[in-house]
């Protein structure tokens, strides 16, 4: 039928029409290079902006919608100088305080982001086997979201308190309750994302809800979880911060927060250093699920949201 | 080996949901090493019918038998192997592994999932892909990697829901021509689906010719052309005079002696 020769030709004819997309190490040097300028580039111009503006406000004299100053806004040079001066005479520098007050707080925003996300992923695996159970259930878990966290979290420190946990870990209770929530709507769609025709070929091979379930549904969602995951690892950084207030927890950012907050005419630069730590976690978070969705997800460029 | 009819269906009626008559009085027996194709009018029911031979739906009335045992039966002992339209691949699977699929789903081991793999890229001509994933293959070899898939347990039957309907001229007929190859070497039996004339008169043993509103069996054509059937198949007038018979009994006509 198709002489060897032939199936060759064939061969190398396929070859040029399957798009390769599996990008050569100098192609990915080139683009990291060049995100990495994008990104010095982007954190140039908002320092621009800002001096710019704060520059033009004080020679106009603008107070609307606030008053152009040193007090609100500092210059972020100051910020980033005042991580360098010591907090107390004699005592170590800011970033030193800075430093541990962030782990403490990444630890709690990472306890809570991993139970959020099981218990966001194996409520949506739970879901997903019966539209009666989304139709009772559903309701529930997005009014639960509507509660302002602010409300919630000093019951929850109390709460668990009173049972002898421990006032971090209740802190990690807070941002799992905002992670667990983008993770289990999203898995959940993802679950159900597979059509007709991905359902019937596991059928035609008489494959159990098992199966289904670990073979087709969860890889489909992938995607989907990945996303979630990437609003969870900001909002758990958020939750621990918000957490910590209401706790009086001394040991993070978010008690710095509060502390800097009382001082924050006669030292703004703090308060704004101290924003500037939480923005570089919430971002080590983000980046992290980043490099795990790479690590995992195989898949054509348009199913990666 | 084996003398039991591959399908047989008796009395077939399908109706849906919405009072609409699918299938009516649908007697068909299909034997074993068959090629047959089912041909006709969009909403004739063929579709419909392929899914009640795979129990992928169930019948309203009537029997349905896959090598002797019920439908359902068939489906739980993986009697058959399918392909859809659509390839159908798992976008995070590569070649290799969508083409594994059911046979992690029957437990073989890795080594002999591994061997078996091997044999069906060299039966579909796909060796040197088995790592790409679906997205970087075109439709043709994206719908070979299905045909892999279904033939990789070696079921005894094989149904295929207008497998080249979404591809090419050209490229559906060079498939045509590698899916006797591969007919002829597996030993399976195929019932396929089709809207094509020449693709039916091309492929099959027999073609059963179907009418629409209600979905019955108005003709049954044997196909005497002899195997292996080539490119210059096509340009016998023996299989013309087959394409006009077909198409005479699509239209509901007599055929002119």
């Amino acid at each position: 039928m198709l002489t060897r020769a032939a199936e060759c030709g064939k061969h190398a004819r396929m070859a040029s029409i399957a798009v390769d997309r599996t990008t050569t190490p100098r192609i990915a040097a080139v683009h990291g290079g060049r995100r990495v300028l994008l990104v010095v580039c982007g954190i140039a111009a908002f320092w621009g902006l800002w001096e710019a503006y704060r520059w033009i406000g004080e020679s106009l004299g603008i107070t609307w919608p606030f008053a152009v100053n040193a007090v609100n806004m500092p210059h972020i040079h100051d910020m980033l100088h005042a991580l360098t001066l010591p907090l107390q005479p004699g005592g170590p520098p800011l970033i030193h305080y800075e430093w541990h007050w962030a782990l403490f707080t990444a630890k709690e925003a990472l306890l809570g982001f991993v139970l959020g996300a099981a218990i966001g992923f194996g409520l949506a695996v739970f879901l997903a086997h019966s539209r009666i159970l989304r139709r009772g259930l559903l309701p529930y878990i997005i009014v639960s979201q509507t509660v302002p966290i602010l409300a919630v979290a000093p019951m929850v420190v109390v709460g668990l308190g009173q049972k002898g946990v421990e006032p971090w870990i209740a802190v990690s209770v807070i941002a799992a309750y905002l992670t667990f929530f983008p993770v289990a709507m999203n898995t959940l769609r993802g679950l159900l994302s597979p059509d007709r025709r991905d359902l019937e070929l596991m059928r035609s091979y008489a494959a159990d809800r098992r199966s289904v379930l670990w073979k087709l549904r969860v890889p489909a969602s992938l995607p989907f979880v990945f996303s979630a995951l990437k609003i969870s690892a900001t909002a758990c950084v958020i939750g621990a911060i918000i957490g910590e207030t209401p706790a009086s927890i001394q040991d993070g950012l978010g008690g710095a927060i509060v502390n800097f907050n009382q001082y924050y005419s006669t030292g703004p630069e703090r308060l704004w250093a101290t924003n500037i730590v939480c923005a570089v976690l919430g971002f080590a978070f983000f980046g992290v699920i980043v490099l795990a969705e790479k690590l995992v997800l195989r898949r054509a460029p348009e199913h990666i949201a | 080996m084996n003398d039991r009819p591959a399908v047989s269906i008796t009395g077939l009626t399908k109706q849906f949901k919405a009072g609409v008559t699918a299938l009516t009085g649908i007697d068909l027996e299909v034997q074993p090493r068959e090629f047959v194709s089912l041909i006709g009018p969009s909403g004739c029911g063929k579709s419909t019918m392929l899914r009640i031979i795979g129990d992928l739906i169930e019948p309203s009335a009537g029997t349905v038998e896959v090598n002797g045992k019920t439908a359902h039966r068939a489906r739980l002992d993986h009697d058959y192997g399918i392909v859809f339209q659509e390839a159908v691949l798992y976008d995070w699977r590569t070649v290799s592994k969508n083409i594994a699929l059911p046979l992690e789903l029957l437990r073989w081991s890795k080594e002999k999932r591994q061997q078996r793999v091997n044999e069906l890229l060299g039966l579909v001509e796909l060796e040197g892909f088995e790592d790409h994933h679906p997205w970087q293959l075109s439709g043709g070899m994206q719908q070979r990697v299905a045909i892999a898939r279904a033939l990789s347990f070696d079921p005894a039957l094989l149904l295929m829901d207008e497998p080249f309907g979404a591809l090419d001229e050209m490229t559906r007929e060079r498939m045509n021509l590698e899916l006797l190859r591969i007919w002829e070497a597996s030993g399976s039996t195929i019932v396929f689906v089709t809207h094509s004339i020449p693709e039916a008169v091309f492929l099959s043993t027999r073609v059963v010719v179907m009418s629409a509103r209600p979905g019955r069996v108005s003709a049954i054509v044997d196909v005497d052309l002899p195997y292996p059937r080539t490119a210059r198949t096509r340009e016998e007038p023996r299989f013309f005079e087959l394409v006009t018979e077909v198409r005479e009994r699509l239209a509901g006509g007599e055929v002119a002696a």
